[in-house]
């Protein structure tokens, strides 16, 4: 592959550039190479970010949003939804890629069903867990119907309910993914340290606690801290399992965030939202770049 | 052996409860859209008259709400595949910058992807609203698409340039001897060497962008410019849902990411763990 790549290049005339004076030939090939990029971050991130930090600039914003119940509320929520949410997802994704390292056939074939909902695109999925928790015609209260004779409670018309639905649906979603990442490091750690332990007596739990979590941590702390980024963005799961509701009980940082900017018609509002989860998102964010940053100069 | 076998019913335990964990809502979908319109208003647990009604009428687009569904698939996958060239192009660009040419000032290209990285994507959507307006870009799948490419770029560059690490150098200088200039090097050289780690970059980003729904509703307004899981999100206005078209919809929907994820599987495994977040 590689050879066959040289010979096609070596038959190829070379019309530019002698290799003694390449430094100005880098530096032009350099600038044509990087000038996409580049030109999409200037446009595409950075103004859009000042853009936002502007309109979020107004002091108004900040006093109607710390005066409204829906938005405290909606902390609550979303501080749920990190703790419970990312912490309670990891630590079963940790837990069940020690279950699919397992060479058993049945659990390989699981594992193919296993990530079927990172597979399916989110939306559809989301909408059939919205008509699954339907009070009337729902197949949770049908099934409870059925099979105990118990009305089920209308899981989307009571505040903890419905919250309690967007966080589960939201591990549901995304257990697979972390799983399947977590599977991979697992399989990285050298097989000579579970030898050499159960040799000393240090065998399942206690392997597990001794070497797995110690040789994991890094990987998992990195993990959790770019999931709680990524889960304070979540727009789809609260918007379509319970729409914000009952009563804008449910939403979240991201979801207040664009109803206040499209449905109440407030942009300037709809930013500040976004702007009050910045004290979390800026140490994360330098923590986690410094963190990376640090694993690309390591490989 | 004599402990695994002990824990057998153990396991067994927790792969039951994982199994109906996990496929509950999918069954819930399929079953749902092979129900009779007028059955799916019922306490049965699965279709006890399945039909394929629903999947005939959205192949028809028999209904008011799925009066351009092919249209719409259309827009996704337009999206979807515009999307996976951008990222391939630009991303490889950038990677061949930084990894290979090292002209100064490319670790700023790296700091600002990660910086883009880490940003969470629905809390630009607001300014990107009045931008793209602003760009004169409003109710244009080309508006969608740059988001998709910010947003993926940077996680193409992390994979290009943790693949890339593993091609030896030497080869760009051996093309060079032989007189090739850097564009050259990065079209015969670079990019043939690069293409285990295109396929999975490629799929991931046409993934990225047929699944993404926030952007594309913000942006696309009109009956033939959205993609389609805006317009699944139309049938939830109405309080008499026609629930069964809506799964069947879902399900024909799902069907192509779900093929790609399975045929693709170990490329994307692979990338997931070499992008960013390896420990």
């Amino acid at each position: 592959m590689s050879n066959s790549a040289l010979r096609a290049k070596a038959g190829a005339p070379g019309n530019t550039g002698a290799p003694g004076r390449s430094g100005s030939h880098e530096t032009f090939w350099g600038a044509v190479f990087a000038a996409p990029y580049l030109i999409i971050f200037l446009l595409f991130v950075i103004y859009p970010v000042c853009y936002g930090l502007w309109m979020g600039s107004n002091p108004d914003s900040y006093r109607q949003l710390f005066s409204d119940p829906i938005y405290v509320r909606t902390l609550l929520n979303t501080v749920l939804l990190l703790v419970v949410g990312v912490n309670l997802k990891m630590i079963l994704a940790l837990l069940l890629a020690e279950f699919f390292l397992s060479s058993r056939r049945w659990i390989r074939a699981l594992f193919l069903v296993f990530i079927l909902p990172w597979a399916v695109p989110a939306i559809p999925e989301f909408i059939s867990v919205h008509w699954m928790l339907d009070a009337q015609w729902g197949l949770i209260n049908n099934f409870l119907w059925n099979t105990f004779g118990i009305m089920g409670p209308p899981w989307l018309a009571r505040p903890d309910l419905a919250m309690g639905s967007v966080v589960a649906t939201y591990i549901w979603k995304w257990l697979p993914f972390w799983t399947l990442i977590f599977l991979a490091g697992r399989m990285a750690i050298p097989r000579d340290l579970y030898e050499a332990a159960s040799v000393d007596g240090a065998t399942g739990v206690k392997a597990f606690f001794h070497i797995t979590i110690p040789m994991m941590w890094k990987l998992y702390v990195t993990c959790t801290l770019l999931s709680t980024l990524w889960t304070l963005g979540d727009y789809n799961t609260v918007h379509f399992v319970s729409g914000g509701g009952p009563v804008q009980s449910t939403h979240v940082l991201a979801t207040l965030g664009i109803r206040d900017a499209f449905e109440l018609g407030d942009p300037s509002l709809g930013v500040a939202v976004v702007i009050t989860a910045l004290p979390l998102v800026i140490p994360i964010m330098v923590l986690l770049m410094r963190q990376l940053r640090r694993d690309q100069v390591s490989t | 052996m004599t402990r695994s076998r002990k824990a057998t019913p153990f396991l067994v335990l927790i792969g039951i409860i994982v199994f109906v964990w996990t496929v509950m809502p999918i069954y819930n979908m399929v079953a749902v859209a092979l129900t009779s319109n007028n059955a799916v208003f019922s306490s049965n647990l699965w279709p006890h008259e399945p039909t394929l009604e629903g999947f005939v009428k959205v192949f028809t687009e028999d209904h008011f709400y799925l009066e351009h569904f092919w249209r719409q698939m259309w827009n996704s996958l337009f999206i979807g595949v515009v999307t996976a060239v951008a990222v391939l192009l630009i991303g490889t660009m950038t990677s061949f910058t930084i990894g290979r040419i090292r002209v100064r000032g490319s670790s700023f290209l790296s700091s600002a992807a990660l910086f883009t990285y880490v940003i969470p994507m629905s809390f630009l959507a607001i300014p990107f609203y009045r931008v793209m307006h602003s760009y004169g870009l409003a109710d244009s799948p080309w508006a969608v698409i740059l988001v998709e490419v910010t947003f993926a770029t940077p996680y193409a560059i992390f994979v290009f340039l943790q693949y890339s690490n593993s091609i030896p150098t030497e080869l760009d200088e051996a093309a060079k001897i032989d007189g090739a200039s850097l564009g050259q090097i990065f079209l015969n050289v670079y990019l043939p060497l690069m293409a285990p780690a295109l396929v999975a970059v490629g799929t991931y980003a046409l993934l990225l962008a047929w699944n993404e729904y926030l952007f594309a509703f913000l942006l696309l307004s009109s009956e033939t410019t959205v993609t389609v899981p805006v317009a699944l999100g139309f049938f939830l206005n109405s309080d008499q849902a026609p629930w069964e078209l809506l799964m069947a919809a879902s399900v024909v929907y799902s069907l192509p990411p779900i093929v790609i994820y399975y045929l693709f599987r170990k490329y994307m495994a692979e990338g997931l763990t070499v992008g960013g977040i390896k420990g």
